[in-house]
């Protein structure tokens, strides 16, 4: 849209949307203000102090459940993007393919249902069938509620893609696999990246489902989180909040300008 | 060229394996073990009659569902209490009116970002996509914080005369602001999307027709977003009425959503059947608004 024309603009616009950015950001930056209190009563200001944070990375509560999520979220992550790669490949690039409509359906069945059931419906699967690794039962479930989220991107970048370059490497004698290895994964990158980058960040700020499956040594980040807002807000909270806030930050930068970045480049290769 | 990309389209099929099907197989399975076969036992369950030690026992049993509407008295009398009806008709309305404020906000937002010069337009969808990639559960406590007894928004009332000691937690309109909050994103980028694929030209002729801009907004803009709106909609309105982090933490032990309720079924209550036909309920509630949307949608493509 071309700016400057008098009759597109509405008055008020910037000072709403002034506002809905503040209101976007304001919370974040009152939790990491409040970090550096160092009252232990978090709303009574009383000095600067860093001692939160030495408190929050020698706890090793915390830094265990920073392990299992880490752990569960990683495997989760390969899981779900292969199962996601496939399936896109198999969608996209199949010809004739009967019931596609019905397994993309599939495919991205978590995202149409309400998280609770399907935490609640893999709670009794699991303790019918009676899987008592806590570990086993976060990774197949991250991995399943996971996959439409790498599936999306990796479709997009699919269907965006031209079949040019995969069939001049074919007129040159490459072999299918030689086909797929050097040109189609380079070049369906970028959405297998970004893919990735989003089932990560999906299982690791899970908590319905992980809250309903974590037993006692399978505590993931955000159900340990819960435990601490639920014995009361406490000043190390703020500091754990606030590493993870700005941890999703770079980690969110990274992923976009790599996806940006890929973008361009593969639209006009050389 | 051309022959040799007829050739290649023609490999697929002259393998012995299908391909294709082999690409879905690994999602077919996974989907099917964690995710379909557990929806069957779900409606399973919820027909079934409470174990002795928590957990349940197989048996066709309407209790679950009857709990919904009855209490059962001691000598068995079936007594009419809307209290869980109750938490079904907050849920649905805290749901819709999430939505109906995302949607108020979102939309000027949407159009004041899109009119951006390029550079801009991508730092503030940047801006907007950012918090979706932030925990959640921390989006929720800082809101608790906020709200919270002693927090910056008491503290500002408490200028205005408001008594001390003020929390505005443990409400409604707690557990709304924090999923207005947690949800927005989901609203501002597909309606982005269809704003920023609007053609500017229409607003001109609309303009040169001695359209106002409230009737231009109304006739033109509004028409012309809608797939946005809508696929907007679903994306907050479906989370939002599963929700259960905003209800505990912000709504506290007696404002109670579905998904709350779902969540002390099977964590403290202990009763899996009951707990099994609310998240039928709730599912059959979501399914409903899907089925609706997509009916609607369908006859609109026929219309035009």
């Amino acid at each position: 849209m071309k700016k400057g024309h008098d009759v597109k603009r509405y008055p008020g616009l910037s000072v709403l949307s002034f506002a809905f950015f503040l209101y976007l950001y304001a919370p974040l930056f009152v939790v990491i203000l409040y970090s550096f209190n160092a009252n232990r009563i978090t709303s009574v200001w009383t000095g600067f102090s860093y001692k939160w944070y030495s408190s929050a990375l020698n706890n090793d509560a915390l830094m265990a459940a920073l392990k299992t999520s880490l752990t569960v979220a990683g495997i989760a992550t390969v899981v779900a993007t292969t199962i996601a790669l496939l399936a896109a490949l198999a969608l996209v690039r199949g010809k004739k393919v009967r019931f596609r409509k019905l397994s993309e359906t599939v495919v991205n069945l978590p995202l149409l249902l309400p998280e609770i059931v399907l935490a609640v419906a893999t709670l009794i699967l699991f303790s019918l069938i009676g899987v008592q690794n806590g570990m086993l039962k976060l990774v197949i479930a991250h991995s399943a509620f996971c996959t439409p989220f790498a599936f999306l991107p990796i479709r997009a970048r699919l269907q965006g893609m031209s079949l040019d370059f995969e069939e001049a490497a074919a007129d040159l004698y490459a072999s299918r696999w030689v086909v797929f290895r050097r040109v189609t994964l380079p070049l369906i990158f970028p959405g297998l990246f970004s893919g990735a980058m989003l089932a990560f960040l999906i299982s690791m700020d899970d908590f319905i489902t992980s809250n309903m499956l974590s037993s006692g040594g399978t505590t993931t980040l955000p159900v340990y989180i819960f435990s601490l807002i639920r014995a009361g807000t406490s000043p190390e909270l703020n500091a754990i909040a606030t590493m993870l806030i700005i941890g999703s930050i770079i980690l969110a930068t990274i992923a976009l300008s790599i996806a940006t970045r890929g973008q361009s480049t593969a639209d006009q290769p050389q | 060229m051309t022959d040799l990309s007829a050739d290649n389209r023609t490999q697929g099929p002259k393998r012995k394996v299908n391909l294709p099907y082999l690409g879905l197989l690994p999602a077919w399975v996974i989907m099917g073990f964690a995710l379909i076969l557990p929806i069957f036992i779900i409606a399973a369950v919820s027909v079934s009659t409470r174990g002795a030690y928590g957990g349940f026992d197989w048996g066709v049993d309407f209790a679950g569902y009857r709990q919904i509407i009855f209490n059962e008295g001691w000598s068995g009398e079936m007594e009419f209490t809307p209290q869980y009806l109750l938490i079904i008709l907050r849920t649905i309305l805290l749901a819709g009116v999430t939505t109906g404020i995302c949607l108020l906000l979102a939309v000027p937002v949407a159009y004041w970002i899109a009119s951006q010069p390029g550079n801009r337009k991508s730092i503030l969808v940047f801006l907007v996509t950012l918090p979706f990639w932030m925990s959640m559960i921390l989006r929720v406590y800082a809101w608790m914080i906020i709200l919270g007894r002693g927090g910056p928004l008491p503290r500002f009332l408490e200028i205005f005369g408001a008594q001390e000691g003020l929390s505005l937690m443990y409400n409604d309109g707690a557990t709304l602001a924090a999923m207005v909050y947690t949800y927005i994103p989901l609203m501002v980028l597909p309606v982005f999307a269809s704003i920023e694929k609007l053609d500017g030209t229409l607003i001109e002729a609309a303009h040169d027709l001695y359209g106002n801009r409230w009737t231009t907004l109304r006739r033109v803009i509004l028409p012309l977003t809608a797939p946005g709106i809508v696929s907007g909609a679903i994306l907050v309105f479906v989370p939002a009425l599963g929700a259960v982090l905003e209800p505990i933490l912000m709504g506290g032990g007696k404002q109670m959503m579905m998904g709350s309720l779902i969540q002390l079924q099977f964590g403290g209550g202990r009763n899996w059947p009951f707990g099994a036909a609310i998240a039928m309920t709730l599912l059959i509630v979501v399914m409903l608004v899907l089925i609706v949307i997509a009916l609607r949608s369908a006859q609109k493509d026929r219309e035009v």
